[in-house]
């Protein structure tokens, strides 16, 4: 079999499973388990967590940037796992306890206002749709190159596929589908990335391999250190940003993890406050384990690429070459005509001739290694397990957001159920198209593009969450004028460099160096500042408001736990 | 656990059955552990993993190839957070029930 029926088989599977799954728990264990104060347990329930939350980003961009960017793709690790422990220390549990389904609930009531409330929605509709942008160009990239199709094409595609499935209720709301959906793809993760281990360091286990040492006894690190040097890449160990800017992105990538509002619905659905705790803990053993896992396949990729193409002729080059130059996201142009395969970095002087879309790695690295067809397949079954979970979790926040949020809590109170649902699956179809339309013209790389969502979420919602549990002073005027100066702060700065002015997006121009990924971290200080002060101008919040602070900062006399639904 | 419940009205039921007094140590007791572990949480990351890596690079992790300033940014920091969230959950935990305010078992 080739790569590409391997490919329909693997995907065909892992579908196959996922509606398997979703048909024997919904008939066999609904009724114990959602209703009555159940929930689901604190290890599945992290382990849903991680499917929801890895997405294209994770999957297939992330090791891409950190093999093309060294040191500087750190901010992604750090950032994206760094999250949780505010998650887990500062909200998770309170909000748990708070036990209402989605953000804009809370900020609605702990700050008694439709209008805090609509720009709750307003912000979680705008954070989601960045994100699922992201979502859908890496869905595009995969089918692109296993249909052999164009990236447009391949998008199109990936629309149909991620509206049939956040529409087919309950679908996203059976956390065990995700446990299938993270088997699916932690194993897909980790097979290349053992078979390359062994091959690069003949050490099994690929998180301690990178930092090993090939047949020849020189460390990995050191010789693709050296190879980049001599093709003229940037440093791979010390990375080209500046330290204020990796601060800075991290910064907003933690605070934005924190303030997501797909991940934080996922702990209303555990029975205690001490299950959220834990919960939260397993979710970031899971995530840890593909997060420590990519920047070894960051390393084996980046390697195995300069060495299959520096210097080799065009005519020579193996299958996997072609079939991506045939998506486009792969060039070559044989600049002093040669034959010969020149690829290198600004500092070196011969001209590159060849362009590579970063994130492309992940999907290409077991191709370029010569791994074995079935896995290529499997790979790509992982990255649309990773990508699918993840948008249709933020589809349904979107939905709920203008279906409950909106609608029903702030505008249209008599709304009929029926009437309800129709709203969600509208808006669940405009997201797509919407999202479908910016994964076609992505402004970045996935993970970049993902990056910009967790800025906006850093600015907007973590501030005000924070001081909603933290501060009993703090209220409506704050917290309003709070998320509106943070986000339009963080939103103006990222239209500016990264839509109105692209020419302008360097180091030079940015203010102080920071980049517009980063930005959200000022805008989360802007957030806070204003709310602060503006609080302390305006009248303390009601008295139950701050019983109702006193009572969840207390987890005894939680709740009932909660299902997530489907659209 | 506390028998002299203070009145409340209406509006302001007690929070976990605990008198103001208790509820405020219980509260300081969970920011004294919050700021303790945020702080090793910044030292891993935004410290090691990026203002002091430079200087970390001087050595190696102990039995690898790893530079120490570079191997936090890529890895030590994750290893570092899995570990002070279960550390959190489980100091947690054990101040709930001192406090008696842990959620009853079904």
């Amino acid at each position: 079999m080739g790569v590409q029926a391997w490919t329909f088989v693997l995907v065909g599977l892992s579908f196959a499973l996922y509606i398997g799954v979703a048909i024997w728990s919904r008939a066999g264990s609904t009724k114990e388990f959602y209703v009555a104060g159940g929930g689901v347990p604190p290890l599945a329930n992290g382990m849903a967590t991680a499917a929801d939350w890895m997405s294209a980003a994770s999957f297939i961009s992330m090791a891409g940037i950190i093999s093309f960017a060294g040191y500087d793709g750190s901010v992604y690790l750090m950032g994206w796992t760094g999250g949780y422990v505010l998650l887990a220390l500062l909200l998770a549990p309170y909000l748990r306890k708070f036990g209402k389904f989605t953000i804009p609930d809370f900020v609605g009531d702990r700050y008694e206002s439709n209008t805090a409330r609509i720009v709750a929605v307003l912000c979680a509709i705008f954070v989601s749709f960045t994100y699922v942008a992201g979502q859908m160009a890496g869905v595009g990239i995969v089918l692109s190159r296993f249909l052999e199709v164009d990236q447009t094409t391949g998008v199109l595609i990936g629309m149909g596929i991620v509206f049939f499935y956040a529409v087919l209720g309950g679908m996203k709301g059976i956390t065990y589908t995700q446990v299938a959906q993270y088997c699916v793809l932690i194993f897909a993760y980790l097979v290349p990335a053992i078979f390359l281990s062994i091959l690069m360091s003949d050490n099994p286990i690929p998180m301690l391999g990178f930092g090993g040492s090939g047949a020849d006894g020189v460390p990995l690190l050191q010789k693709l250190e050296g190879l980049h040097r001599e093709l003229g890449f940037a440093s791979y160990m010390d990375g080209s940003k500046a330290t204020i800017d990796v601060f800075m992105i991290t910064a907003a990538l933690m605070a934005g993890t924190a303030g997501l509002p797909h991940v934080i619905v996922r702990f209303y659905t555990v029975p205690k406050v001490r299950d959220a705790r834990k919960s939260v803990g397993w979710a970031l053993v899971f995530i840890a384990i593909l997060y420590l896992t990519a920047p070894a396949i960051a390393v084996f990729a980046r390697t195995n690429l300069l060495q299959t193409v520096t210097d080799q002729p065009y005519a020579e080059m193996p299958e996997w070459f072609t079939k991506w130059e045939s998506t486009g996201l792969l060039q070559w142009e044989d600049a002093n005509g040669d034959g010969l395969i020149q690829y290198t970095g600004p500092a070196s002087a011969t001209a590159n001739e060849l362009e590579v879309n970063r994130d492309i790695m992940v999907l290409a690295n077991p191709e370029i290694a010569a791994l074995p067809d079935w896995v290529i397949g499997l790979v790509a079954a992982g990255a649309l397990a990773a990508a699918l979970s993840t948008a249709a979790g933020l589809l349904l926040v979107v939905s709920t957001a203008i279906s409950h949020d909106l609608l029903k809590r702030a505008l249209m109170p008599t709304i009929t159920e029926k009437g309800e649902l129709r709203a969600a699956r509208i808006a669940a179809g405009v997201a797509v198209v919407i999202a479908g339309y910016f994964g076609i013209n992505p402004p970045g790389y996935v993970a970049e593009t993902v990056a910009l969502a967790f800025g906006l979420a850093a600015s907007s919602f973590f501030p005000v969450l924070l001081l909603g549990i933290f501060s009993k002073r703090m209220n409506r005027a704050g917290a309003i004028t709070g998320m509106i100066s943070g986000i339009s702060f963080t939103a103006g700065y990222i239209v500016y460099f990264q839509f109105l002015h692209r020419e302008l997006s360097t180091p030079e121009h940015w203010w102080f160096g920071i980049s517009p990924q980063g930005i959200g971290a000022v805008g989360m200080v802007v957030n806070l500042v204003v709310a602060m002060l503006v609080s302390r101008l305006t009248a303390p919040p009601s008295r139950g408001v701050q019983a109702m602070v006193e009572e969840i900062r207390v987890p005894k006399g939680s709740g009932p736990a909660h299902e997530i639904e489907g659209v | 656990m506390n028998s002299e419940r203070p009145q409340h009205s209406q509006s302001r039921p007690p929070a976990g059955g605990l008198t103001p007094a208790q509820r405020a140590a219980y509260w300081a007791r969970n920011i004294r552990l919050l700021l303790t572990l945020l702080l090793v949480w910044a030292i891993a990351s935004f410290g090691c993993g990026v203002l002091l890596r430079d200087w970390l690079d001087q050595w190696k992790l102990p039995g690898s190839g790893f530079p120490l300033g570079f191997w936090f940014a890529q890895q030590g920091s994750i290893i570092t957070f899995v570990i002070l969230v279960f550390v959190y959950a489980w100091r947690m935990n054990k101040l709930d029930r001192e406090f008696g305010v842990r959620e009853e078992e079904d």
